[in-house]
């Protein structure tokens, strides 16, 4: 823009604001779901300081703003990925192929709490929850249940498991074993981000600084034996999901980003050794340009540091590739069906933010497991969006809006501030330790509750619209309490049958290898091979590394 | 002066659902009441030892991973046996109208608020039925 149009503008603008200023607002709080407050009008003043080269450049293209691909979704769309996992590994299964069949395109395991955290099904502390969130899992027999049928190297499998993530891992290279496929074939995800857990989903076993070198093993094996595995995947979502703003969600989840770089750093790794297996997992809440300028403001922000900051060479190692998942917490238990059209335009932001993978929620997850009816449509919610809306022909439509890119500059300024503060109160580990992110995503969430309660913020079918003597008329997936016996009786009867003498010796060299410096991912390989349960092998890591406590504050 | 109602809120079970446990342990404190939160992961024995050493009046139950036909009647009839049925056990979380039903009919729990509850609800509820 030379000064002459800039002038004009200006001078428009300020007319149109004088007769603007004269008409009332409607009562309504203009900010978004965040509580960052918006104009009502964005002009290319808004965006004076932009640089199409330097902010934006081009699709695949540093700095990334427009996508990681140059061809996005006329190349390959984006995977269509639903999370499932229930009961048993047998049930499971046939979900799986039900999914399959019915045209989706990766699998996503849901583990069940035991089995995160890191517990066997007959433990003390498993009763009750046994397959009630996720599938069991306690030895290498369930996971080739799991996958029985299912060619490894045909399917990329991703794993939301973070504290146990070694365990479940190998248990993963060793059914392909069984199934002839080497692990150089594997392709797929394991969640294996601790430091998120620590923040906000709190399903953590060993203290920081063990977990962190799990997670440096595991980017160092994965570099020389199972190239293609994305090793960590950076979770936003459940930042988001605990009661986070976008910007917090952005800033903290980028900032364990970094800390996992300078982990692997420290652990003497190079940096594009293991950072072009990183991945991302960002949630798609209900504000929709919000959400769109996140994901832009996230590409642009990782691209820099990583060739900046970390001196990344490889551009692969500047890419932020990312799943994304539509908000649970943006869901209702009243009028579930409603669920379905929140759930369809947060897909629309995170397929307009350029996501690789997408998770769709089902109706009925915030009251159960979703039932296979519920799964289809939230399935159907995508292809509907990927065939027929149009809206992927396009690369990146959105670049150029008044509002997405000053919106996608303010997140990114957002962002930094925190960064700022991070380094301040000395990284994301002192952090965690003085609770600052932990009071910062409770804050947040006492603030959008009291917005909810005093109806300055509005929920429709919550606190406005209503349905007096609702009657709750969809179906409900239920899990029967048998199956905690069944799994038990398995577990049980594996324990009985296996060679002990060897489940003791690969256990034993477990141990030692965690007193040392050595990769532990090896030996951990080795016990699952002689059938060592999750529970077993966990109880030695626990014995050698101790067991996380947290300050409760609220 | 009427003394302040002490409330526990506890999250029982292996989740880290939290959020919810959180926000009402804030709006009880900010409505006066002297609340305790135990933090996560806590067994059934260790949720009822700390209701009985802080002496309150209400336990509350935070639980959103499905395990709560097995956990709130455990802490219910470890809060009998130890002679301490005088506190009320209260609950909230992803609980299907079924097993609220089932949970209440059985005297496990005196109230269940599910997700929507507005804050204030479950401040009048206590308020209400705590004699101070």
């Amino acid at each position: 823009m030379n000064n002459g149009e800039t002038r004009g503008i200006r001078e428009g603008l300020e007319k149109w604001r004088e007769k603007r200023e004269q008409m009332k607002d409607r009562d309504f709080l203009f900010e978004t779901v965040s509580g960052m407050e918006v104009k009502d009008l964005y002009t290319p003043l808004d965006i004076e300081n932009l640089d199409y080269q330097r902010d934006l450049g081009f699709p695949g293209e540093y700095p990334f703003t427009r996508g990681v691909y140059r061809n996005m979704y006329r190349g390959r769309l984006w995977t269509m990925r639903q999370f499932a996992g229930f009961a048993t590994a047998k049930e499971s299964n046939k979900r799986y192929k039900y999914l399959l069949e019915k045209g989706q395109t990766g699998l996503s395991v849901a583990f069940d709490m035991p089995t995160i955290m890191g517990y066997d099904s007959d433990h003390p502390r498993a009763l009750g929850e046994v397959g009630r969130v996720g599938v069991a899992i306690d030895s290498l027999q369930d996971m080739e249940t799991l996958f029985e049928g299912i060619p490894l190297d045909k399917v990329s499998t991703s794993m939301t498991i973070n504290a146990p993530a070694a365990v479940i891992w190998c248990m993963y290279i060793a059914t392909g074993e069984k199934q002839g496929v080497r692990p150089e074939q594997l392709t797929g995800t394991i969640q294996n981000d601790i430091l998120k857990e620590y923040i906000a989903q709190k399903s953590w076993i060993f203290p920081p600084e063990p977990s962190m070198r799990l997670i440096t093993d595991i980017f160092a094996y994965a570099s020389r034996h199972v190239p293609k595995w994305n090793t960590i995947s950076i979770s936003g979502y459940h930042i988001r999901e605990a009661g986070s703003t976008a910007v917090q969600e952005l800033a903290f989840t980028l900032a364990n980003g970094f800390a996992y770089v300078e982990a692997g750093i420290k652990a003497g790794l190079n940096v594009d050794e293991f950072a072009p297996r990183l991945s991302f997992f960002f949630n798609a809440h209900i504000d929709f340009f919000e959400e769109i300028a996140k994901y832009r403001a996230a590409r642009r922000i990782w691209a820099r540091r990583m060739r900046e900051k970390y001196g990344a060479k490889d551009p692969r190692s500047w890419l932020l590739r990312f799943h994304t998942q539509t908000a649970g917490c943006s869901l209702t238990a009243q009028q579930p069906e409603n669920n379905i059209v929140r759930t369809a335009y947060e897909a629309l932001a995170a397929v307009l933010g350029g996501t690789q993978s997408l998770h769709t929620n089902s109706m009925d997850e915030v009251l159960a497991l979703p039932t296979e009816k519920a799964v289809q449509i939230a399935l159907r919610t995508q292809q509907i969006l990927a065939y027929e809306t149009g809206v992927a022909n396009v690369i990146d439509p959105l670049a150029g809006s008044y509002y997405v890119e000053a919106l996608t500059n303010k997140m990114e300024e957002e962002a930094e501030k925190y960064f700022e503060e991070i380094e301040k109160r000395g990284g994301v580990l002192a952090c965690i330790e003085q609770n600052f992110f932990q009071q910062e995503i409770a804050d947040a969430a006492y603030r959008y509750q009291r917005a909810l309660d005093s109806k300055q913020r509005i929920l429709v079918g919550v606190n406005e619209f209503v349905n007096p003597d609702e009657k709750l008329e969809i179906e409900i997936l239920k899990i029967d309490p048998r199956i905690e016996q069944e799994q038990v009786a398995r577990l049980q009867k594996l324990r009985r049958e296996r060679d002990n003498i060897r489940v003791r010796e690969t256990l034993d060299a477990l141990r030692r290898a965690c007193e040392g410096t050595e990769n532990v991912i090896p030996y951990i390989l080795d016990c699952v091979r002689a059938y060592a349960t999750e529970g077993e092998i966990i109880q030695v890591m626990r014995e050698v590394f101790g067991e996380y406590k947290e300050k409760p504050t609220f | 002066m009427a003394r302040k109602i002490r409330v526990l809120i506890a999250k029982p079970g292996l989740d880290g659902h939290d959020r919810g446990a959180r926000v009402i342990a804030r709006a009880l404190r900010d409505a006066g009441m002297e609340v305790i939160y135990t933090g996560l992961h806590q067994t059934p024995e260790q949720i009822v030892e700390a209701a009985i050493q802080e002496d309150v009046d209400v336990v509350g139950l935070s639980i959103l991973s499905g395990a709560h036909m097995t956990l709130i009647p455990r802490v219910t009839q470890l809060l009998r046996e130890n002679g301490a049925d005088d506190i009320l056990v209260i609950g909230g979380g992803t609980i299907p109208e079924d097993d609220i039903k089932a949970l209440k009919e059985g005297g496990w729990v005196k109230e269940l608020f599910t997700p929507g509850t507005p804050l204030e609800a479950i401040v009048e509820w206590i308020q209400a039925n705590v004699k101070v």
